[in-house]
């Protein structure tokens, strides 16, 4: 069993309470997980400039050179977890153990993480936009079009609450590194396994070791790294979403409600983008903010939705260990059943109608001893009033609503990814107007289809620095 | 009980005498409170009138403390509402009495009657705190709830009973709970905040305050505060703290110890409630690795960890269980009222003979749905 520390900007803590972690099929305890407290973490908190301060002693090109080595570290390496090591075989092994996320997913996104370390110089000069290094090292310097500008970091650490439903959202967080802003960490209760490797592999390519806090732990944990960070993001429901909303020092990242738009030009051809839909809605076991959980057109969305339960009704949980395991398990108890239900009382309202009952051939709640699964479920909605027309529930969920082209921008509320898929130049631009899509797609791409060069949910560069006047010189005569 | 072997230490062999003459008190006591409380000329109304509804005369029929097992369980609820006249023991009638309530954030609080108890547990509880840390004279700090809450009075009468004089400051922790379940999160942490400025201009204002009652949350953040402004508890001029009134955990007592107040300041644990009064840490022992165990203020109160499918069973030594709380005082008799926590069975301490309890926590079926730790 793994034994795991908290890290305090580098020190490993050996903590009074532990934590035990199991594995979600078998109950085997896999990892102790060593319980931080609040109080602790805002003591660190007052050093946290120390972190800032190892970083800065290292100039960016270096830093994204580490990033560079970190990625092929964490990658392909063995590498220390706690009181032992783990090779990537096992790292997945044990990820997809506490999450429920199969193993090849495991994998996949162990190559999504890696990619962004691996590509960092192109991430930071996309979100940056071209600005040189030196202007984040001294916090002043010129463009390469001559004029002055400053960023101000707004933080020594980056704080940040980590979410368990899936081992992608590390990316989000990487480029806080190599502008040279130090950590705080407070990871998944289950998925603590990408943040302690990504760390040991940022160690093991030169990072000093000050830079990365990681504190298990509670409610209070996550309270104070909320309240003592002065730039923080946090993952949760929309009650967290809510709770945050508008105070500037909390990036949040709740439920994504990603959808795919079809356009009243193409939609005649909606069979020619059956794989973008079902991809969308089935990558990585549905569990993204990300995936696909709205398709919205003006007609055929019966056949549409028909289409895609026919391709996912038949998909069946498969051991995690399986090349082929698409489905992720609920850990939590009683998750899966809630959810479930309610799906259930919506199905029983006029105009929602089940497409997937009729492919499953099995009920949609799967019950194990120690786990549930929810097998992949569309659902045609005739309007976007009825119930379950705009929902996201962490596991291959869609639906697929009738809606005029005229009035879908008014519906879909808040939007994280919005694939649009239309030539019509009049609904293109009203696309881009519409400010309730953050991640706009034009044409053929998936939802689950990121480019890392493209901020999500706001530009990390501008939540840590602020591009703020500066002079030296006297500005010419006027 | 204890019963010491010919091949046991007689260290062991004391433990165990003290423990039987512990249990002897114990059951005399007993007695001695339910004929009180049960006798028509000295009990309380409630009493007398819930006697009716028994099988078993407890006049007759409670000679020791194992018999309160009789007494159906003290249902909480009872204390609920009026009239609060009906707690008071015809024996003390004519006594001026306060009242003082748990939870209220919603609904009707639960009161309980009080005289004089609670000068008098806290006047025991004075007998163990050591003068060098609670310098006899010096001034208190009360860092907790007030209102109508027991805490306020009795730290204010333990600075009193020490010859020192208790500053207080305003703090209303129902307030706290609806901020929490509002999800303000933002204007609880600004209440907090508030709090901690009347405390600071309490200790910046040359009173001489060497002594306080601090929650563990409060403690924390008036350390941090200082901490903020270069200065420390120990620099502030406080000597002594004595915590409580939320859960404790052994890593934050080290954190606290280690970090937060360094070696001259003490600090001791607490554990208790409107109900019962307060239960002593036992002293600071590094050989415990930062386990708090809890004794009661035996024979007046009486702590038990039972089985959570059989609320009459004690768990062995070692073992977890629900706390089952007695009171037997002049003022109140409570014949097992179970607490909303858990904990592990201690053993006996020279200083304290009989059972304790340690890693006292929320009760599991509750804590998911109780707010708690709120100040």
């Amino acid at each position: 069993m793994f034994d795991i520390p908290i890290l305090r900007f580098g020190q490993t803590y050996e903590s009074m309470e532990k934590q035990p972690v199991f594995h979600f099929d078998t109950g085997e305890a896999v990892a102790q997980l060593h319980q931080a407290t609040g109080a602790m973490v805002k003591l660190d908190l007052k050093k946290a400039q120390k972190a800032r301060d190892a970083l800065r002693a290292i100039p960016i090109s270096k830093l994204i050179e580490i990033c560079k080595s970190a990625a092929t570290m964490y990658l392909e390496e063995t590498l220390p977890c706690g009181s032992g090591s783990l090779s990537p075989a096992e790292f997945c092994r044990l990820q997809s153990a506490t999450t429920g996320l199969p193993e090849n997913m495991c994998a996949a996104n162990m190559r999504k993480n890696s990619f962004v370390l691996s590509h960092m110089d192109e991430v930071l000069d996309a979100l940056t936009r071209g600005l040189p290094y030196e202007v984040l090292e001294k916090g002043y310097g010129k463009e390469s079009r001559g004029v002055m500008v400053s960023y101000q970091a707004t933080t020594p650490v980056f704080g940040m609450v980590l979410p368990n439903n899936s081992p992608g959202v590390h990316t989000l967080w990487l480029p806080a590194i190599p502008m040279q802003i130090g950590l705080c960490i407070k990871p998944g209760s289950q998925e603590f396994w990408t943040p302690y490797r990504i760390t040991e592999a940022f160690f093991k390519a030169g990072l000093p070791r000050e830079a990365i806090s990681i504190y298990p732990g509670g409610h209070d944990v996550g309270g104070a790294v909320m309240t003592d960070c002065q730039r923080a993001m946090i993952f949760g429901g929309q009650t967290t979403v809510d709770q945050h909303a508008g105070n500037p020092k909390i990036s949040v990242h709740g439920p994504g409600f990603s959808k795919i738009i079809l356009g009243d030009d193409i939609v005649d051809h909606w069979e020619d983008y059956l794989d973008v839909m079902v991809d969308s809605v089935f990558a990585n076991s549905g569990r993204s903010c990300i995936n696909c959980s709205g398709i919205w057109a003006s007609r055929h969305t019966r056949e549409i939705a028909d289409a895609i339960a026919q391709r996912l009704g038949p998909v069946v949980p498969l051991p995690p260990d399986d090349p082929k395991s698409s489905l992720a398990a609920f850990t939590t108890a009683g998750a899966a059943e809630a959810m479930n239900t309610q799906i259930d009382e919506g199905c029983r309202a006029e105009g929602v109608t089940e497409m997937t009952a009729k492919y499953r051939h099995g009920s949609r709640l799967e019950k194990r001893e120690r786990c549930d699964y929810l097998r992949p479920t569309v659902i045609h909605c005739t309007g976007p009033d009825v119930p379950l027309a705009n929902t996201e529930y962490m596991f291959p969920f869609v639906s697929v609503v009738e809606c005029p082209q005229n009035k879908i921008l008014g519906q879909i509320k808040q939007t994280l990814v919005g694939t649009a898929l239309t030539n019509d130049p009049k609904f293109t631009q009203q696309l881009l107007d519409a400010t309730n899509i953050d991640r706009l797609n034009i044409g053929t791409v998936k939802t689950v289809q990121l480019n890392w060069l493209q901020p999500h949910e706001g530009n990390i560069v501008d939540f840590l620095f602020r591009n703020r006047a500066f002079q030296d010189v006297p500005p010419a005569a006027h | 009980m204890i019963r010491p072997t010919a091949s046991e230490s007689p260290a062991v062999s004391q433990l165990a005498e003290l423990a039987a003459t512990a249990k002897s008190q114990l059951d005399a006591h007993t007695y001695e409170t339910v004929q009180w409380h049960f006798h028509e000329s000295t009990g309380s109304p409630f009493w007398l009138e819930k006697a009716k509804t028994y099988n078993f005369d407890p006049l007759k029929e409670v000679k020791c403390f194992d018999d309160l097992k009789k007494f159906p369980h003290f249902e909480d609820e009872w204390l609920r509402g009026g009239p609060i006249n009906r707690w008071i023991p015809k024996g003390l009638a004519g006594k001026p009495a306060y009242v003082f309530e748990t939870g209220g954030t919603t609904g009707i609080p639960k009161s309980r009657m009080v005289i004089e108890d609670h000068w008098i547990d806290y006047e025991n509880f004075s007998d163990t705190l050591p003068d060098e840390y609670f310098p006899r004279g010096s001034n208190w700090l009360m860092l907790g709830p007030s209102g109508p809450r027991r805490l306020r009075l009795a730290v204010e009468h333990l600075a009193q009973y020490r010859g020192g004089i208790c500053f207080c400051v305003d703090l209303d922790p129902r307030w706290v709970v609806k901020l929490l379940k509002k999800g303000k999160i933002k204007e609880a942490e600004d209440y907090k905040d508030h709090v901690i400025d009347q405390a600071l201009t309490i200790l910046s204002a040359n009173h001489d305050v060497k002594c306080a009652f601090m929650t563990p949350k409060l403690l924390e953040a008036l350390a941090m505060r200082l901490i903020d402004q270069g200065s420390s508890i120990s620099e502030s001029g406080i000597k002594g703290i004595f915590a409580g009134g939320t859960e404790f955990t052994p890593q934050w007592y080290r954190t606290c110890r280690e970090e937060l107040l360094g070696p001259d300041v003490y600090i001791t644990p607490t554990y208790g409630n409107t109900l019962m009064g307060l239960a002593c840490g036992k002293p600071y022992d590094p050989a415990d690795n930062y386990k708090i165990t809890y004794y009661a203020p035996q024979p007046r109160a009486v702590i038990e960890t039972v089985e959570f499918k059989d609320y009459n069973q004690l768990v062995g030594y070692g073992q977890t269980g629900r706390v089952k709380l007695y009171t037997m005082t002049k003022e109140l008799f409570i014949p097992g009222f179970m607490e909303r926590d858990e904990g592990e069975r201690e053993l006996p301490h020279e200083k304290y003979p009989w059972d304790g309890i340690s890693g006292t926590r929320p009760f599991h079926e509750y804590a998911k749905t109780t707010t708690v730790g709120v100040y």
